[in-house]
């Protein structure tokens, strides 16, 4: 029998063997990722040091103006002051909704598949279609939800407690509303994602965690504050992290539910994406959308790390 | 010859002849408009007709995203050899380079300036034209003649005074709200041109300088207009902006849907009215103050040469061919059948047939008049006079504050524009 020697071939295992193909087929994508994400990302942070021109000869070097031009910029000030606040509105709201609808969801026995149905349609309708729909819900003069205010403040007016009534509400005519209607829009749509991520979650907690607490005493309350909440803390901060990631690049709503006002009334409802989009699409100032692009990146980086510092727990029963 | 072979060899014939003709294939591209669609698809049809050699691909996209396409497409190489745009936007797009000058051996600038109406000269940068365009468009006052007349009016306004009697008969509110409007106030639809062209000209001022390097309309006079304007809406309550929600809500609201009494719109409305409306409607010249002064905003969308039409003669030469076919005397008059544009050239305009038609009648008469904006970016200069309204209606400003702060915006991107 050999021994293994010197001059011995490093032992192809089986273990390594089953990497090597591992490795291999996550060649692909991953040359395809390269391909398709970073190397346009590296593109882009080049494109935000020129001013555009169709003819490549044409564009002329600026460096960092585009960025001290940022600066300045108050349209841009004012959408970044917008996207942090839908950000602040809408992660929050669609945790703790989506948080206690399936809470309530996961007791219900009866049509669960259908209440599940109904909480999911929304986010598979179309953005355009969704926000057409509640434009006319908000109208001032023909909306549902004036209507309703309107027969509300009859009501309590016919009954001589006039102060209970409620006057119409301008929402998407409004600058100070304009901003909570559209995120209202976008927690109602994105609230069925919410429903379904935290229904596996709470699926995925074992009873006996439930039962034992029981037997030592503890009510509903303490149940949810000390078992299910620590044990969902990775939903929870992928809940997080995704809707935070997706209200800062938030556009497809905003776009369509005020069409030829985008952004309005008054920049109101401007967000980044949606100012980077009427600067490169609108007045073909590519070089500059990119560069307001390179700041979202950035900015979107940076609370994506200190989210998952600042969240992420290892919680072990 | 067996008769087998004579067909093979007919056969072969008939083939090798099609393909003898070398194909040329340009692409045009326009946004969405069901009667300029349809219009430009007869037009095409007849062009290949007379140039078989030629095939030309019609491609439409929906308004919002036709400028997105054509920024995307024409850099990669791709997609119209021939593209319609706004002539608010040629500053935007020669300036990125999507559109190139029309070459002069095929287009002799002197000879447009003479054919066509004097609007369209506001297509030219440096002297040069970058397009043409088949029709022109100028705005006038679109009533409900069935509603006027229930409320007692045989004649529609021709004075601003009479417009506010007329919209406030014909303004229906239940408690705070609205069910019917007089006039359909859109300052993200018309009414933007309207206050920026028509009424600082009638209270006595152009909106800018003859070079279109400065604002005027921060004066007295534009200020005055500014705030009738306003008044409108905060004084008479005789319009709601957004009454009708959604795109194009002015419209929809005076056709469709029938609570709105009048709008101020362009020519290319009338085509789909006349489609749509159950009821009867006319048109007026847009009413004017006791002083008479008569304004009107002229515009038009022009057909353009892009890159990819020079990057080879044969290309260039068949798209230069297809730009002059649809800016034919004959083209101009299938657009105005079919959309309600008058056509762009002086010789049709003096057409005795044209004026006789009561629906166009107020159009053409306002081409005598009308003034095209020099806009060095019309979707950031119309946001300046939306926010303007704004400010005033939503937010309860002074006009004149708001106005001031307009004329400065305004100024700031004429000035960003030419500083480069």
């Amino acid at each position: 029998m050999t021994t293994p020697g010197k001059n011995a071939k490093p032992v192809l295992t089986l273990a390594r063997r089953e990497a090597l193909w591992a490795y291999l087929f996550l060649l692909l994508p991953l040359a395809f990722f390269l391909l398709v994400r970073f190397w346009p990302t590296l593109q882009a942070f080049q494109l935000s040091l020129f001013t555009w021109h169709v003819d490549p000869l044409q564009r002329q070097f600026v460096g960092l103006g585009h960025y001290q031009e940022m600066l300045g910029e108050p349209r841009l000030q004012r959408a970044l002051l917008n996207t942090l606040l839908y950000t602040l509105i809408i992660v929050p709201a669609q945790l703790v909704l989506g948080l206690s609808i399936a809470t309530l969801l996961q007791s219900v026995t009866a049509f669960k598949g259908l209440f599940r149905a109904i909480y999911f349609a929304p986010y598979v309708t179309p953005a355009v279609a969704v926000a057409w729909v509640w434009s006319w819900l908000y109208s001032v003069n023909f909306g549902v939800f004036n209507n309703l205010l309107f027969e509300w403040s009859l009501f309590w007016e016919a009954r001589g407690i006039p102060w209970l009534s409620i006057a119409p509400q301008p929402f998407l005519t409004s600058p100070s509303q304009a901003l909570l209607a559209v995120a209202v829009v976008v927690i109602w749509q994105g609230l069925g994602f919410q429903v379904v991520i935290f229904l596996a979650g709470l699926q995925g907690i074992p009873r006996m965690y439930y039962e034992a607490a029981r037997i030592d005493g503890a009510n509903p309350w303490h149940l949810f504050r000390h078992i299910t909440v620590p044990l969902l803390n990775p939903v929870i901060v992928f809940s997080v992290v995704i809707s935070t990631i997706a209200s800062l690049q938030l556009f497809d709503q905003v776009v369509n539910i005020r069409f030829l006002d985008q952004g309005g009334p008054l920049n109101s409802t401007l967000t980044i994406v949606l100012y980077l989009y009427q600067e490169a699409f609108g007045r073909f100032r590519f070089g500059y959308a990119t560069a307001v692009a390179v700041l979202l990146f950035i900015l979107v980086l940076v609370v994506t790390i200190v989210q998952f510092k600042l969240i992420s727990r290892r919680v072990d029963y | 010859m067996k008769a087998v072979t004579k067909l093979i060899v007919a056969a072969a014939l008939v083939l090798l002849s099609g393909t003898a003709l070398a194909q040329i294939t340009i692409t045009y591209w326009q946004f969405d408009f069901a009667t300029r669609v349809e219009a430009i698809n007869q037009l095409i049809a007849q062009f290949e007709a007379e140039n078989p050699g030629i095939r030309v691909v019609h491609e439409t996209f929906p308004h919002a995203a036709y400028a997105e396409q054509v920024a995307v497409a024409v850099p990669a190489g791709q997609g119209p050899d021939v593209a319609q745009l706004f002539y608010g936007w040629l500053p935007m797009w020669a300036r990125a380079g999507l559109v190139k000058p029309l070459p002069e051996q095929f287009f002799d600038t002197a000879t447009i300036d003479a054919e066509f109406v004097p609007m369209v000269q506001v297509a030219k940068i440096d002297g040069v034209y970058y397009g043409l365009p088949t029709s022109v468009r100028t705005l006038a006052l679109f009533y409900n003649r069935d509603k006027l007349e229930a409320a007692g009016f045989s004649q529609p306004p021709s004075t601003w005074d009479e417009l506010i009697e007329v919209a406030k008969a014909l303004t229906v509110r239940v408690g705070p709200r609205f069910t019917q409007i007089g006039l359909g106030v859109a300052p993200a639809g018309q009414d933007h041109h309207l206050i920026r062209e028509v009424l600082t000209r009638q209270f006595g001022t152009p909106p800018h300088s003859e070079d279109g390097r400065q604002v005027l309309f921060g004066n007295e006079a534009g200020l005055a207009a500014f705030e009738f304007y306003t008044s409108l809406i905060t004084e008479h309550e005789i319009g709601v902006i957004e009454f009708v929600p959604g795109a194009g809500g002015y419209r929809e609201g005076f056709r469709s849907l029938e609570n709105i009494a009048m709008i101020i719109d362009g020519s290319f409305a009338v085509g789909d009215t006349a489609a749509v409306a159950q009821f009867t409607w006319g048109v007026a010249p847009i009413p004017t103050l006791d002083n008479g002064v008569r304004a009107n905003f002229g515009s038009f969308w022009m057909n353009g040469l892009t890159p990819n039409a020079f990057r080879d003669p044969a290309i260039l030469e068949a798209s230069a061919k297809f730009l002059e076919f649809i800016t034919r005397p004959e083209a101009m008059r299938i657009k105005l059948e079919l959309v309600g544009e008058l056509p762009a050239r002086r010789e049709l305009i003096d057409d005795p047939q044209l004026v006789v038609d009561p629906v166009f009648e107020p159009f053409v008469a306002a081409l005598a008049y009308a003034t095209a904006t020099r806009f060095v970016d019309e979707l950031a200069q119309r946001r300046v006079i939306i926010d303007a309204v704004n400010r005033v209606v939503m937010e309860g400003m002074d006009p004149a504050e708001s106005w001031r702060l307009a004329a400065q915006e305004e100024q700031g991107i004429l000035d960003q524009f030419h500083r480069q």
